[in-house]
């Protein structure tokens, strides 16, 4: 199962249980997988047309007025058409709406840059008050929007991942938001992923293992803020930290654990692996993932360079 | 409506905006605020309804001041309704103040809303109508708009949605006074006809003389379209009530010294 259609699930669950919930999208419901909720309960939906930036303001008069409000775009057409509307009616007046991004990341694949959601963390997590979240897997899809129905404030909410999601999660767990989750225990380096790179961290803590190498691996579902426990205890025992996301490095998770790291002296190397500063290439998502150094094989075999040069 | 004391309140309203512009000893927005003085006494003396004792009583009406560096007036005239005191007026501009340049949401202080960033006020405006409407609420909503704001694109989506869904519960004023930061509005960007512009986008307009209580007050309480948002373009003129500050943009923002304030002073009688 995709993202899309998981949130549009989760939506409708949610709906079941909360009658002052409003979900707005800027005429991509169906694109949103938010047909069923549309029709099961249209009269908690509202479409707003082609125009983010007055989604966000009626999204925060609706927040206003004590409405648990999910308003959904296309990543970049919520962070950054609308960045100022999240900085001054989500931000500065710290109004309960959770801004859900689909499709971030490089997933919209042929679409090309004008869909991708490549700095969108960056510039979500740089503003005050908002929290900043991108789940791993279709469960936890689910288990973020629960959450953020019962959180008080604003939110970014990152959607990764394709069509067909593989699953981080054969079983149900506790998810808090703040709270990073180990999600294996290794001796030599600590891996923290986020989003669609959670899945591939850990199988490639699985190819790491096959050259002797053993891999704590930790899902940062939560970007801002940090878990910075998660991170000293990394620090401890770890002869080598590495970040992986879908995502620009220059802002997102790597960043937000650099800048935690910076704090410290003779702290352990970090090795970022994320998306390159420039606009990305065109293709079907795997190709991408795979064009980029974002597949399994690859984010293992840079690890071991990595620890070679040290 | 008493019209003597809804007159003499804005002769106050002015005469506070010259106290608190000159004691914070810095530069405020006079121009676009002294433009603001009628439609405010108008709405805060008379036509919205509120509680000075309880500021978030559900059936309030709710104001937002779109148009965020028109604080002068917003202050004075909460100030006169009750709600903000004399000492917390006077704090205007003070180190770490929650009384700046432009409203800081703060619901004691009867502030639904941050604005100062232009072109955000009436996308939140519509958010609360449709709120009101779903919880039956018999409020309105009134969002005060610039001239040289309606630059901003995002007025034009909110004006499309609030006649899309049908928002007669919403109340938009345009403060319409000519004159932007730059200059000259015709010169800094032509907004064209604003009145067709208006009902073009399904909305109830109505054109009034911004300085005239009594039209602002009918103007506020008529709907002839039951169906439709309304605007009350009000004609203002820019620092009005104080003749060397009327249509002369050096006031935008300017500081107000001891010498300019003595002569405002004397004029308002």
């Amino acid at each position: 199962m995709g993202s899309r259609a998981t949130f549009g699930i989760a939506i409708l669950l949610l709906a079941e249980q909360e009658e002052n919930l409003m979900v707005l999208s800027a005429d991509l419901g169906k694109s949103s997988g938010l047909d069923r909720f549309c029709n099961a309960y249209p009269s908690n939906f509202l479409n707003v047309g082609i125009a983010e930036q007055n989604m966000i303001g009626i999204a925060a008069g609706l927040a206003k007025e004590n409405y648990k409000v999910f308003a959904t775009s296309f990543a970049p057409f919520v962070s950054m058409r609308a960045a100022e509307q999240i900085r001054m009616n989500l931000g500065y007046m710290n109004l309960n709406v959770k801004a859900v991004a689909i499709g971030s990341g490089v997933s919209m694949a042929f679409l090309g840059n004008s869909h991708f959601g490549l700095e969108d963390a960056a510039i979500m997590r740089s503003i005050p008050n908002l929290t900043v979240v991108c789940p791993s897997d279709c469960a936890e899809i689910v288990k973020t929007v629960f959450a953020a129905a019962e959180f008080n404030g604003p939110m970014y909410i990152r959607l990764t991942g394709g069509v067909n999601n593989p699953v981080v999660y054969k079983e149900d767990y506790d998810f808090e938001i703040g709270k990073s989750i180990c999600l294996r225990t290794g001796t030599d380096i600590t891996i923290f992923a986020t989003g669609s790179m959670v899945y591939e961290s850990l199988e490639a803590a699985k190819i790491l293992d096959e050259n002797g190498i053993s891999a704590t691996v930790i899902n940062m579902h939560t970007i801002k803020p940090i878990d910075s426990d998660a991170i000293d205890l990394a620090l401890a025992k770890s002869k080598l930290i590495v970040t992986v996301e879908e995502h620009s490095i220059i802002g997102g998770l790597g960043s937000a654990i650099s800048e935690y790291i910076s704090k410290f002296s003779n702290t352990p190397a970090q090795l970022t692996i994320g998306l390159p500063d420039e606009f990305i290439k065109t293709g079907e998502y795997r190709y991408l993932l795979e064009k980029y150094g974002l597949v399994a094989e690859q984010i293992a075999e840079n690890i071991i360079n990595k620890l070679k040069q040290k | 409506m008493d019209i003597v004391h809804l007159e003499k309140m804005a002769i106050e309203m002015r005469k506070k905006i010259l106290q608190i512009s000159l004691a914070c000893k810095n530069s405020a927005h006079l121009g676009g605020g002294l433009s603001l003085v009628e439609i405010l006494t108008t709405l805060y003396g008379s036509v919205m309804k509120f509680d000075p004792k309880n500021t978030e009583w559900d059936e309030r009406d709710r104001f937002i001041l779109s148009k965020g560096h028109g604080v002068l007036p917003y202050f004075t005239a909460l100030n006169l309704a009750g709600i903000i005191s004399d000492e917390k007026l006077f704090s205007f501009k003070e180190n770490e103040s929650d009384l700046i340049a432009h409203p800081v949401m703060n619901m004691a202080l009867g502030m639904e809303s941050s604005n100062g960033s232009l072109g955000h006020g009436l996308s939140m405006g519509v958010g609360i109508a449709i709120a009101s409407k779903k919880k039956m609420r018999s409020n309105r909503v009134f969002v005060v708009l610039g001239d040289g704001e309606c630059n901003e694109g995002s007025v034009w989506e909110a004006a499309m949605s609030a006649a899309h869904f049908k928002l007669n519960n919403l109340v938009a004023i345009l403060d319409y006074n000519g004159l932007q930061s730059d200059g000259d509005s015709q010169v800094v960007l032509n907004p064209g006809d604003f009145e067709s512009k208006w009902l073009s986008f399904g909305w109830e307009v109505d054109v009034v003389d911004g300085h005239d209580i009594a039209k602002l007050h009918a103007s506020l309480n008529h709907k002839s379209d039951p169906a439709k948002p309304k605007i009350v373009i009000a004609k203002t003129t820019k620092g009005k009530g104080i003749s060397f500050m009327e249509n002369n943009n050096e006031w935008h923002h300017n500081r107000l010294t001891q010498g300019f304030y003595d002569k405002a002073m004397s004029e308002l009688v």
